[in-house]
């Protein structure tokens, strides 16, 4: 029963974990799948944070602090598109302008603004998102099995949690099932085709950001005002390169995204609750090895010794129309 | 596949173009002061004082600027060749390794002038094969060499805390570092140049490192625009396809280019851990490697233009800290601002300008647009 206990725990940090990652995966794979390389997901993520948990903490609402988050998200991936897109710039330069200038921004405006080292206030019961408990989860909870499994593992979490596995068929059915996703995907692998269709490449890679921008927006917004209660600086911690590694793995698909991430979350979770510990048979981890190991993987699956990672096709080149 | 602008004259577009994008980076930063709440014109004349206004300030400039000066050569050695090193961070982090190892074995036994061309080659050769990896699996497996430089990045920060909290600490110690290097691993100051021309110096970490960066970037032009490594490097940037047309090994090329990257990445290792700190502890590189990103750009990947670019850099990191001390408001973290917006500007958005200046030139004079493009001079 312990290693069942055990077991359950282990799983529900992985969902905890693996929701930020998630969210910025999803977010990567909008735009990555209509061209735009995004290597500014880290940066959003960080914006989004501090944006939510400032506003939060100032309005005294948990949704207004989503709002914003999302806001200046989205407002950021839009420099990421008038730099790439209007200005045909180099997106991974972009992107990495990006990641500097919010972590600079968070840190500098937090403390003026607050006075609290680069923090901001810590979030009170109801600036913040809460735990919700699924109907009967008190009901069955004693019940062996199924009762922790329901009650721990599946109910217990805040609404972003299930917000985010929810994204994850509803970006299928945006992709696979509308004419905007059937677009968005030709239009990062052939954006002539497109332009010939008469359909603005630009405005539909925009729009692809402003997807982007959105669900980092969420992601931050789960870090600063779920996971911790507050923003803290540089609390991204690599979380925005660790999607994209993921999206990656994932071959540019959302159902696989959704593994890749649980995978991440729980090599993650299984770091924490290993400190220290020695594994059976293959003995002692170091923890540094563990957190490694998502770069490792996909650093093996972008060589193609775990079958190939196809990016789409036009991904990094900005469009030109005459040529 | 031409550039869709057409020609400046040089002069504007070296000097005139990367100054209008460093000047609105700078306007926007300004903006971010104002959002502070702090007057931004006071704010960068405490920059600059505190940069020049001393000669200490002058030589912690002078010694910033010579870490920014190897990460910036690192980042345009890869650029001519069309490739992105974003791991310039992680070279320089892992070279720490080599260069420990070096200095941990020889500081008890060798003089200053034995170490250095020993840790030099070690520095070098770690850095190169820290880059050689993802260099050969762009080169031959196609896997893009950004996302894996940005996972090895990653990993070299993994490994180097696990050696430095583990096997490389010494027994007692409660630091992530190792123990402090010996007499026969510390290089010489330089601040006795600066002294010469009367200013005072308190204490500067300004070394050798200085020289050395400057004959590298002697050396990079060298290699870029005199010799044939350089040329075909060059065409394989411009068009992978000419060089293949041409006969240029592609996996050669992306691999020789990748590792003298690298190898200059790891040069940038010695400056703080040598020339400084006499040890090698967590997160010495702080985001050099990032910044060498900014350096290279703004120096438009030409030598002299990046160590013109990482002196402003050295300054702002020096005119930052005294900044601090001023405005409390302000730390260090606005330089991480600039940085970026300067990436913006004069990388992402370098574009962006150059139509209303090209028409702003053409009205001016027509020939010194139109001549230019039909003599084909510059590249």
């Amino acid at each position: 029963m312990d290693v069942f206990n055990a077991i359950v725990q282990t799983l529900d940090s992985t969902i905890r974990l693996s929701v930020p990652l998630l969210l910025a995966c999803l977010a990567g794979l909008y735009s990555e799948r209509a061209g735009i390389f995004d290597i500014g997901l880290e940066g959003k993520m960080l914006v989004g944070a501090f944006a939510g948990a400032a506003a939060a903490s100032v309005f005294h609402s948990a949704f207004l602090g989503l709002g914003m988050a999302i806001l200046i998200s989205v407002a950021f991936a839009m420099v990421h598109g008038f730099a790439s897109i209007t200005h045909r710039g180099n997106q991974i330069v972009s992107g990495v302008a990006i990641n500097f200038v919010a972590a600079g921004s968070t840190i500098i405006l937090g403390q003026a603004w607050f006075q609290q080292g680069g923090r901001t206030p810590a979030l009170q019961p109801g600036e913040r998102f809460e735990a919700i408990t699924l109907p009967g989860a008190d009901a069955i909870h004693d019940v062996p099995i199924i009762g922790p499994i329901y009650a721990e593992l599946l109910s217990g979490h805040s609404i972003l949690v299930y917000l985010a596995f929810l994204m994850v068929p509803f970006t299928w059915w945006v992709l696979f099932r509308t004419r905007f996703g059937l677009r968005l995907r030709a239009v990062g692998e052939n954006p002539a085709a497109v332009d010939t269709a008469g359909i603005s490449v630009a405005w539909l890679r925009y729009r692809a950001l402003i997807c982007t921008g959105v669900l980092t927006g969420i992601a931050g917004a789960y870090l600063s005002m779920v996971q911790n209660g507050g923003f803290v600086k540089d609390m991204t911690a690599g979380k925005g390169y660790i999607a994209l590694a993921a999206l990656i793995f994932a071959k540019w698909k959302p159902v696989n995204a959704m593994f890749a991430c649980l995978l991440f979350g729980f090599l993650d979770a299984a770091a924490i609750r290993l400190q220290g510990s020695p594994l059976p048979i293959i003995g002692k981890v170091p923890v540094q090895f563990m957190q490694a190991l998502p770069y490792i993987l996909t650093v093996i699956l972008l060589a193609g010794f775990i079958g190939k990672a196809i990016p789409p096709r036009a991904g990094g080149v900005p469009y030109v129309k005459e040529r | 596949m031409s550039t869709p602008y057409a020609k400046l004259p040089a002069w504007a577009d070296y000097g005139l173009i990367p100054l209008i994008n460093l000047f609105v980076a700078f306007v926007v930063a300004g903006f971010v002061v104002l959002l502070v709440g702090e007057n931004p014109l006071r704010a960068a004349v405490i920059l600059v004082e505190g940069a020049f206004g001393k000669g200490t300030g002058i030589a912690f400039t002078l010694f910033y600027a010579t870490t920014f000066i190897f990460t910036g050569l690192s980042v345009a050695v890869a650029a001519h060749c069309g490739l992105f090193n974003i791991g310039t961070e992680g070279q320089a982090y892992i070279a720490g390794l080599g260069i420990a190892v070096v200095c941990l074995s020889f500081d008890s036994v060798l003089p200053w002038w034995l170490t250095f061309p020993l840790a030099i080659v070690a520095s070098a050769v770690v850095g190169a094969l820290w880059a050689l990896i993802p260099a050969y699996l762009q080169a031959k497996r196609g896997s893009h060499i950004v996302i894996t430089t940005i996972m090895f990045n990653f990993i070299a920060a993994s490994i180097m805390v696990y050696l430095l909290v583990g096997p490389l600490k010494p027994a007692g110690s409660q630091a992530p570092q190792t123990r402090n290097f010996l007499a026969g691993a510390e290089l010489p100051k330089l601040n006795w140049i600066i002294e010469l021309f009367g200013a005072k110096i308190r204490s500067a970490p300004l070394n050798v490192c200085f020289l050395l960066a400057l004959i590298m970037a002697f050396l990079v032009w060298l290699l870029i625009w005199r010799t044939k490594l350089g040329y075909e490097m060059r065409t394989y940037g411009h068009s992978p396809k000419a060089a293949r047309y041409a006969g240029i090994s592609e996996t050669r090329i992306i691999i020789t280019a990748m590792m003298i990257s690298g190898a200059l990445a790891g040069l940038m290792a010695l400056n703080p851990v040598m020339g400084d700190q006499h040890n090698v502890a967590i997160d010495f590189v702080s985001g050099a490697g990032f910044v060498g990103i900014a350096v290279a750009l703004m120096g438009r990947l030409h030598p002299v233009g990046i160590v013109l670019a990482a002196i402003l850099f050295g300054m702002l990191y020096q005119g930052g800290a005294e900044l601090a001390f001023e405005m409390p408001a302000i730390s260090r973290d606005m330089i991480v601002i600039i940085q970026g917006l300067v990436i913006l500007f004069a990388g992402a958005l370098e574009h962006m300008f150059r139509p209303y200046i090209q028409a702003l030139f053409a009205s001016f004079s027509p020939r010194s647009v139109g001549m230019e493009a039909v003599k084909g001079k510059g590249a």
